[in-house]
């Protein structure tokens, strides 16, 4: 099957809506298993690894969730393939490295995909957009239940769920979430929400996961331990500290408006500004000036355009959609100009962005003195 | 300054890690540096989490330096060191002893109270029961009340019996 006629267009994807999406932009539950009579992935020679795939990868096919899913091994996904499914967080990039051994399975709407043979046996995440974290436990706790009707899992009564890394042990479970945090980041504010988020011993990792940079002002919100926790309390735990910090977004964003309006409209308008007359643009600065752009949309600050657009070009302006659409190998520098040339005409039809009226006359200044 | 691992040569490597409010310092000479792996810092921090240096030594001289192996996959210690991942499930009864610390320190708790496949969900019932007849035991114990006590006696005999027979791990 190909995989690029399977994924679905980013226009498509970028319209899907959730509760507290301005904020949030998806939820995620993803839980670790293994079988009980094999070496986990990491340390299984290549035939241990093909068996258990083929074990595996026929259980899930058979959910009735799976109806219609792609599903492949990787060995025979391109590197291009491989490298769009990161961009669209669909895999890690660790199961991107993969190749014979290893194999995904993705069902029609991208809501479920499991990863067999990444650094466990099976890793599978259920995708919901917006805050949704009760909905995506409820996805993948049911669909668990039916494969562990047809997988012998490696569980043992004291330690839960065994898994390769002791630090997944137990539960297995890692629930995150993705937040765009501009207002946070503009006023200062990140790094102090950041250290108390940690302290609650919760992660806050980037755009991409483990150990990648918050591009686009993106972050991603996750439990850490695994271990001594019901699941629920997990979602529980993660759920009040996301609404804390939606809460402190939305107030960092008033603020800003109500304090420092020059400031906010200045960071906006010049992103909107590079984005609609560049000729060569860096996929992390596009990104970095599109979350502006997105909070410009947030704000009411570009009338009648929709987030959806943003988000779209948040997609397609990746270095691997990017090539996707074009058949001969670019370097970085054609990718740059073909970017800018895109995002420029993308951004034809939006005008530059308007400075919303003083509320009263003076109101923002006498405010900020309070 | 000596090796902390050898004790013969001079240690020319030193690491300072701190984790929590903790601090570790280790000096090692460079040939057991190489050997523990130390040029790869996150597995070296794992591996120094998880024995400490101090148990390392005792089971490379009690084991003549071959220390744990798993029976089921032939994963060393030393690989666990490296890796900072196990070989298999049954790694986990293997390093249990060396594991338990670093479970305490990663996790909320050291034993898991969530989710339990169906199929074993009976197996769990059994281990909760024999706790309740334990209880029950010294209770009747301590009562004096002899016959109730030698009816429970038979009772946990049953229960561990029929466990062992379900939960295979």
């Amino acid at each position: 099957m190909d995989l690029n006629g399977f994924l679905i267009p980013p226009a498509e994807s970028a319209r899907r809506k959730g509760p507290h999406d301005r904020i949030v932009m998806s939820s995620r539950v993803r839980l670790a298993r293994n079988l009980k009579d094999a070496a986990f992935p990491g340390w299984a020679k290549k035939a241990e690894r093909i068996r258990v795939l083929e074990i595996i990868q026929p259980a899930i096919e058979t959910l009735p969730e799976m109806k219609d899913a792609f599903s492949g091994t990787m060995d025979r996904l391109s590197t291009l393939d491989k490298q769009i499914l990161v961009e669209r967080h669909l895999i890690s990039r660790e199961h991107a490295a993969k190749s014979a051994g290893s194999g995904l399975v993705l069902n029609r709407d991208e809501a479920l995909c499991f990863m067999i043979n990444e650094e466990d046996h099976l890793r599978m995440q259920a995708l919901c957009p917006g805050l949704q974290l009760r909905r995506a436990w409820g996805t993948m706790d049911a669909a668990d239940s039916v494969l562990e009707k047809k997988l012998t899992y490696a569980f043992s009564p004291d330690l839960g769920y065994l898994t390769a890394c002791p630090t997944n042990l137990g539960t297995g479970i890692r629930v995150s979430a993705m937040l765009h945090l501009p207002g946070l980041v503009l006023a200062e504010q990140i790094n102090p929400i950041i250290q108390s988020v940690n302290k609650l011993g919760l992660a806050v990792r980037g755009l991409y996961g483990e150990g990648t940079e918050a591009l686009g002002n993106v972050f991603q919100v996750s439990n850490q331990m695994t271990l001594g926790e019901t699941e629920i309390a997990i979602v529980e735990r993660l759920e009040k500290v996301l609404a804390q910090i939606i809460e402190h977004e939305e107030n960092a964003r008033a603020s800003l408006l109500e304090k420092k309006p020059k400031m906010v409209y200045n960071h906006i308008g010049r992103a909107y500004g590079i984005l609609a007359n560049s000729h060569s643009i860096s996929s992390k600065e596009t990104m970095n000036l599109l979350s502006l752009m997105r909070l410009g949309v947030d704000m009411g600050l570009f009338p009648g355009v929709d987030r959806s657009l943003v988000d779209e070009l948040f997609i397609l302006t990746q270095p691997a959609h990017l090539q996707r659409q074009h058949s001969e190998k670019l370097s970085a520098e054609d990718r740059d100009l073909i970017r800018a040339d895109m995002v420029r005409e993308r951004l034809r039809p939006v005008g530059r962005p308007v400075t919303r009226p003083p509320a009263e006359p003076g109101g923002g200044l006498d405010k900020s003195a309070m | 300054m000596l090796c902390c691992i050898c004790k013969e040569k001079e240690a020319t490597v030193h690491l300072t890690q701190i984790a929590g409010d903790k601090m570790q310092k280790v000096d090692l000479c460079e040939e057991c540096a190489k050997t523990k792996g130390v040029n790869d810092p996150t597995g070296f921090s794992l591996a120094d989490l998880l024995l400490g240096l101090g148990a390392s030594q005792e089971i490379e001289q009690a084991g003549g330096g071959a220390g744990l192996k798993c029976p089921a996959c032939g994963f060393t210690q030393a690989d666990f060191k490296k890796a900072g991942r196990l070989g298999c499930p049954v790694c986990y009864q293997t390093f249990a002893e060396p594991l338990e610390g670093l479970l305490k320190t990663m996790h909320k708790g050291t034993r898991h109270v969530g989710k339990v496949p169906a199929s074993l969900r009976q197996g769990r019932d059994f281990s909760d029961r024999l706790t309740h007849l334990q209880k029950k035991l010294a209770k009747a114990i301590e009562e004096e009340d002899f016959e109730e006590a030698a009816i429970l006696r038979d009772e946990i005999k049953q229960t561990t019996a029929r466990a062992a027979n379900t939960t295979a791990t």
